[in-house]
């Protein structure tokens, strides 16, 4: 689990996040989410240690994160996986060297061993036969497979995942959604989504919490964005005409 | 100010390039790449330009000769002290700040905008090292395109002295050993050593700390050329006050 607690960010004087309270729990799914420029990508930043928070603190499960010397800090970074938004594959690495590479890094396993693991996760993430192909001749939907299965391939506690949908079309959108809701469920993993995709809400956010100009100001499940009394969050969920004519519906 | 700040940075980046240390089994093979892009792959463009400069130098020299008092040995001697002490280890240095230091650029520039450096920095590696420490480690076999260098450059002045003739062979040859001081090879050594490293380290800089986008990829790629051939003219000095003088 993920605990926030007052978290405060800004550059230049200028106030990102404005005393952040959340709870990312274990084996869901967790979204932020909220418009372009609400501060998403910044606390996303901060939970991978990427932006030292101006103050209030992060917990994985009990270890501070902002109490922990850099040393200790790239420790936990290794029980941490992420995906990025355009995937971040290493461009001079095929698929296979792409996935191996954290294994490399951080493990004494022997080459057999390594490629065990990684057939293992590319089968997870449905890319068979995709092992010596370059990042550049795969499409968007299965860089993501690949930046996913990186991200799993050491078994991480927590994992991150920054707009993994974006650039992709609804079909494989929902494709790479449930890919990583199950992911989570399957190995207890606490995942943190950050998007903007009302789809996504809607498809696997088991807790949801919303971001508006660096404040967090709605909390939920997805069961519960019909009930909202906050103007902001419908404002927001209600600009996509689907969820609107929803609601019309679930109110008749 | 900021000027002072970037020299700050650079040094800062320096000092966490030399921090904790990636695995040699990942690092290996990453020196032998930059050693092929980086070192071999340059081969042909030094050995095409110290050819020719080194022929025209000649050229220029002989040409200059008017008085038929100057003995035409002279053509030899100008040419080696030209292209040993001065266009090998410096202009070359310069030419290949465009070639080699914008492919340090544009490479680390793209893996930043492409957040594959914030990757790495996520799976908790020193990213200073895993970048910039093979590609110093591939240029410390600079010296040797320097070498290669200065040979074809004096080869360049002597087939153009000789087929053109301007002098004799046995004149050029006899002129490439006259009054030879064994410490201007170290000195052109030296510098180029000093050189390689900020070949190395200064558009790795430009790459690392880039902001923006594919647009200041290439922006990135001429401000590392300007500084690095900047910063060799201006070290170029200060070795040769020093060790000359």
């Amino acid at each position: 689990m993920i605990t926030v607690q007052n978290l405060c960010k800004s550059f230049d004087q200028v106030n990102i996040l404005e005393k952040i309270n959340a709870k990312f729990e274990r084996g869901k799914t967790n979204l932020i989410i909220g418009q372009s420029g609400s501060g998403k990508t910044v606390l996303l930043k901060c939970l991978l240690g990427l932006h030292i928070p101006n103050s209030g603190k992060i917990f994985f499960n009990d270890v501070s994160l902002t109490d922990l010397k850099s040393k200790e800090r790239r420790l936990l970074r290794q029980e941490m996986g992420i995906v990025f938004q355009g995937s971040a594959l290493f461009d001079s690495m095929n698929v296979e060297e792409n996935i191996i590479f954290p294994l490399k890094m951080f493990t004494s396993k022997t080459d057999d061993e390594m490629l065990e693991r990684v057939n293992e996760v590319i089968k997870r993430v449905n890319l068979v036969d995709s092992n010596q192909k370059m990042p550049s001749e795969l499409s968007g939907g299965m860089q993501k497979r690949v930046a996913i299965a990186r991200a799993i391939v050491m078994n991480p506690k927590f994992l991150f995942c920054d707009e993994p949908n974006s650039g992709l079309d609804p079909k494989t959108a929902i494709i790479i959604d449930n890919l990583i809701q199950e992911i989570t469920k399957e190995y207890g993993i606490t995942t943190v989504i950050n998007t903007h995709d009302m789809n996504s809400v809607m498809e696997i956010g088991e807790n949801i919490i919303f971001l508006k100009d660096g404040l967090k100001e709605w909390e939920g499940t997805k069961e519960e964005i019909f009930n909202s009394k906050n103007t902001n969050f419908d404002e927001f969920v209600y600009s996509s005409e689907i969820l609107k004519k929803a609601k019309e519906f679930m109110k008749k | 100010m900021k000027t002072i700040e970037k020299i700050g940075s650079y040094f800062l980046m320096l000092q966490k390039v030399f921090g904790k240390f990636t695995k040699w089994s990942v690092l290996r093979p990453l020196i032998f790449k930059d050693i092929e892009v980086l070192i071999l792959g340059s081969i042909g463009i030094v050995a095409f330009i110290s050819f020719f400069v080194g022929g025209v130098v000649a050229i220029q020299t002989a040409l200059n000769m008017s008085n038929p008092l100057i003995p035409k040995n002279l053509i030899g001697y100008a040419t080696r002290q030209s292209v040993i002490m001065e266009f090998a280890p410096t202009f070359m240095s310069i030419i290949m700040a465009g070639k080699v230091g914008s492919y340090i650029t544009s490479s680390i520039g793209t893996m930043r905008v492409t957040e594959q450096i914030d990757a790495l920095e996520v799976m908790g590696i020193n990213t200073y090292n895993y970048l910039i420490f093979p590609k110093i480690i591939a240029l410390l076999l600079y010296p040797f395109i320097i070498t290669f260098s200065m040979f074809l450059g004096v080869l360049g002045g002597y087939i153009a002295s000789v087929y053109g003739e301007f002098c004799s062979s046995a004149l050029f040859i006899e002129g490439i050993q006259i009054d030879f001081i064994p410490f201007h090879i170290q000195y052109a050594f030296i510098k180029t050593i000093i050189f390689s490293f900020l070949l190395a380290t200064i558009p790795a800089y430009h790459g690392y700390y880039l902001k923006g986008g594919a647009l200041q990829v290439g922006k990135a790629s001429t401000t590392s050329f300007v500084w690095t051939s900047v910063v060799i003219i201006f070290v170029n000095y200060i070795i040769t006050q020093i060790l000359l003088v």
